[in-house]
């Protein structure tokens, strides 16, 4: 049978739906045998022509160009796969009657990104004119490009494209803000979009003001309570004895987890966003909870117990215990500026590199004993800080004197909270179930010269450092959630508030009844009659 | 590569050379490389050899020097379950057992319940393959009408698949879990009949408890789809759409995220 033109010539014939054509009489009664094959081929393809009645196709122009389809292509093994190419025959007829709806491809978001890129890479090129003439400049930003190669070796790390994107973006923030360092801390993945992380630290005395809004929303909500409390006195009311928990007055910038500011963005190209300081509170609520960040600035956490801000200031206390938990360097790397008085009971909080330093060996960096690391950023202490703040407000020179002092209704005084110095090895780092805190190893095992160290951090899966000679650096990749091998159980809400105890002025008492009152006023009369009688019988009538 | 996981230059060509090895010496019809499972000594690299039928005729293995294939024991059920009370991290040394009290309570004389402390050691193989198990039970996932159910029943790979749209790539109903299908079942009747009998016949990924455990990016604009499974932490689904590429790979440390109703 032919495949091709056949279907010009009958269709017309079978139009109406349904009904198989009947050949004209006239051919049947011509001739004899030939005709009765003749009849049923008629019969077969007209069977075949029979529209169906879901689709409105019929088999024998579906089998037409299904067949032309495959000698035309001739894939091999067909037959194994034969039910599929007729079903994609079936799908591209559907879709053909479509094709004039859309001119205009979408513009997906690919092109979007691309040309936000674009204006990455031509900020740098008028750059260089310029910078060919300072070579002294030293630019903020490392060569994280080449560090990037030593974290892919480590087998932790993003791809070479985006660390090329990151390394861009960075100098474009070092353009627009006057900064000193700037160093790529890492990514922390979201649930539809993720975070890069930039850690920077401002040049000295230049780093914006805007924590002066801050104290000005403050100071109007004293004023608030002030009002309040002038319609109050008009009605007595009992005043509540809730005191708030006293404030624990946050890190001023500079010192403690606000040592260093720090921008995000959702992808490089994008606008750099910088995170405020954060607070001890925050710091101290985020341990409590556990939430995966959705990559939108401001969303909020929902939680118990509740998070004092959103998911900014939840970025911001996760990367300050992550930075306070993780970040470590080679031992000598940095050491404490001697000429700095040591003051008692402060730990040492500044240090500076070491310009002696020779270099550890990635040997040595990988003994198992971990002593030769050490932590560089100050441990955070429970209450939220790296340094110990007495909510009672004292000076630090009467806290040995406390016991002799008259305090007001306050329980006992909270003991200061101590934590580990700075520059402790991270041997010291207390095991967590079990588990070792770190985990080290080389990075090549079979060419050993080129490798580097690499420790691996089991508290902060994700944490990675690596180091060789006088080189180090730490990355961040991860969900920015601690490990533990139990589950996260949320704490329990507070206990039921108890009833006020029932005294004799608030306990309800059926009010005296009329012979109870005639009673007590006859008893009165006569307590009174002893003394004098007429009075009484002047009130009498008064009533 | 976004995601933070990279095979090291080193990894990947011993890895590359192992693999074909494998293949050679198993005979198997293709060799996937599934994974990385991070121990606190050492880590191990998992790869699935595929036989002829694509879901069925799957075999696990394990190494951890990129130099000798061990196999995966396969257990009974009964095995299995006590594999998953093991806590804590995997150490790297598959020899190594984990001990886990069991508390039993039993009525013992009269009203009283008697504890007793039962310990129930588990090899860390045992657990290992436990947990490739699950993972591969629970997350591992494929685009839909990447693979058919031939009419006699085998399950092979569409070869005239030509990948998924960018609008399609937004729904998870696109996406389909590779593993028996336990889902499909319980729909009604009248879905059922609009279901493709030779491309649906897996669970898709709209089914999923709690709803949100799987996080979907799109990397490069909308250059790769990127699946993130939230259940089990480290396991990355991506697919190029127009293109017939598609792949997913495990980068953790074999723990699931009991947590992950707080979480969201």
């Amino acid at each position: 049978m032919n495949g091709t033109a056949e279907p010009d010539v009958v269709p017309e014939a079978a139009a109406d739906a349904g009904s198989p054509v009947v050949p004209a009489v006239g051919d049947n009664a011509t001739n004899g045998l030939v005709n009765v094959s003749e009849q049923k081929y008629q019969d077969a393809k007209a069977f075949m022509l029979q529209s169906s009645t879901q689709s409105g196709l019929n088999l024998y122009d579906h089998l037409a160009e299904l067949l032309s389809n495959i000698l035309s292509k001739r894939p091999g093994n067909i037959v194994d796969y034969f039910e599929e190419l007729s079903k994609n025959v079936k799908k591209e007829r559907a879709k053909a009657s479509e094709d004039y709806i859309y001119d205009r491809p979408e513009k997906p978001n690919e092109i979007a990104n691309a040309e936000l890129e674009t204006t990455l890479f031509k900020a740098t090129d008028e750059e260089m004119d310029v910078a060919m003439d300072d070579d002294d400049a030293q630019s903020p930003v490392p060569n994280i490009i080449e560090l990037g190669s030593h974290f892919q070796s480590a087998g932790m790390s993003i791809s070479t494209e985006e660390t090329y994107r990151i390394y861009f973006a960075l100098k474009t923030l070092a353009d627009t803000h006057p900064l000193q360092t700037v160093r790529f801390w890492g990514k922390i993945l979201g649930l539809e979009k993720n975070y890069v992380i930039a850690e920077v630290e401002y040049r000295e005395g230049e780093e914006e003001e805007d924590d002066e809004e801050q104290g000005d929303e403050d100071k109007e909500e004293d004023e608030n309570p002030e009002d309040a409390d002038d319609e109050g006195e008009e009605d007595e009311l009992p005043k509540s004895t809730y005191k708030p928990p006293p404030v624990i007055l946050k890190e001023e910038k500079g010192s403690g987890a606000n040592r260093k500011s720090y921008f995000v963005c959702n992808e490089p190209g994008k606008e750099w966003v910088k995170l405020p300081p954060v607070t001890p509170e925050q710091i101290a609520s985020a341990r409590l909870i556990k939430k995966y960040f959705t990559g939108r600035l401001d969303a909020l956490v929902v939680s118990y117990p509740p998070f004092p801000g959103n998911e900014t200031n939840y970025l911001r206390a996760q990367i300050a215990r992550i930075s306070a938990g993780t970040q470590i360097s080679p031992l000598g790397f940095y050491q404490f500026d001697e000429e700095e008085e040591e003051e008692e009971g402060e730990a040492r909080e500044n240090f500076i590199e070491n310009p002696e330093f020779e270099g550890v060996s990635a040997r040595e960096l990988c003994d198992s004993s971990l002593g030769n690391w050490v932590h560089h950023v100050q441990h955070i202490l429970p209450q939220g800080r790296c340094s110990w703040f007495n909510p009672s407000q004292k000076g630090d020179e009467e806290f040995e004197d406390e016991e002799d002092e008259d305090e007001k209704e306050e329980p006992d005084e909270p003991e200061p909270e101590v934590g580990p110095p700075l520059l402790t090895p991270i041997s010291e780092d207390a095991e967590i179930n079990g588990v070792p805190p770190w985990s080290v190893k080389l990075s090549h095992k079979f060419a050993r010269e080129i490798a580097v160290a690499v420790v691996r951090s089991n508290l902060w899966p994700g944490a990675v450092a690596v180091a060789k000679d006088k080189m180090f650096e730490n990355l961040y990749i991860g969900w920015g959630h601690k490990y533990s091998s139990e589950n996260y159980s949320p704490p329990p809400p507070p206990p039921v508030m108890t009833e006020h105890a029932s005294g004799p002025d608030i306990t309800e008492v059926d009010d005296p009844t009329v012979e109870e009152e005639a009673a007590l006023r006859a008893a009165q009369q006569e307590a009174l009659e002893e003394e004098g009688g007429e009075e009484m019988e002047e009130e009498e009538e008064d009533d | 590569g976004s995601s933070g996981v990279i095979l090291s230059p080193e990894e990947a060509t011993t890895l590359q050379t192992a693999l074909v090895l494998l293949k050679h010496e198993q005979k198997f019809t293709s060799v996937q490389y599934w994974g990385k499972i991070f121990g606190i000594n050492n880590d191990y690299y998992i790869a699935i050899g595929i036989g002829n039928d694509e879901m069925y005729d799957r075999k696990y293995l394990y190494i951890k020097d990129c130099m000798n294939w061990g196999d995966l024991p396969i257990l009974p059920k009964e095995a299995q379950e006590q594999a998953r009370l093991a806590k804590g991290r995997f150490s790297g040394d598959p020899s190594n057992e984990f001990e886990h009290i069991l508390i039993k309570q039993l009525p013992g004389e009269g009203d009283e319940i008697h504890e007793e402390e039962e310990t129930v050691i588990i090899k860390e193989e045992d657990r290992l393959t436990t947990i490739i198990n699950d993972i591969s039970h629970e997350a591992f996932i494929v685009p839909r009408s990447a693979y058919i159910r031939t009419p006699t029943g085998m399950i092979s790979k569409n070869r005239t698949f030509e990948g998924l749209s960018v609008t399609e790539c937004t729904k998870l109903g696109q996406f389909l879990h590779f593993r028996e299908a336990t889902e499909l079942p319980k729909k009604s009747l009248i879905d059922r009949a609009n279901l493709d009998k030779s491309l649906d016949f897996l669970d898709s990924l709209e089914e999923d408890v709690p709803k949100g455990s799987w996080s979907m990016q799109f990397d490069r604009g909308c250059g790769v789809t990127l699946l993130k499974s939230l259940l089990w932490p480290g396991y990355v689904f991506y697919h190029v759409p127009h293109t017939s590429s598609f792949g997913s790979v495990y980068y953790g440390i074999g723990e699931k995220n009991i947590d992950l109703p707080f979480m969201l």
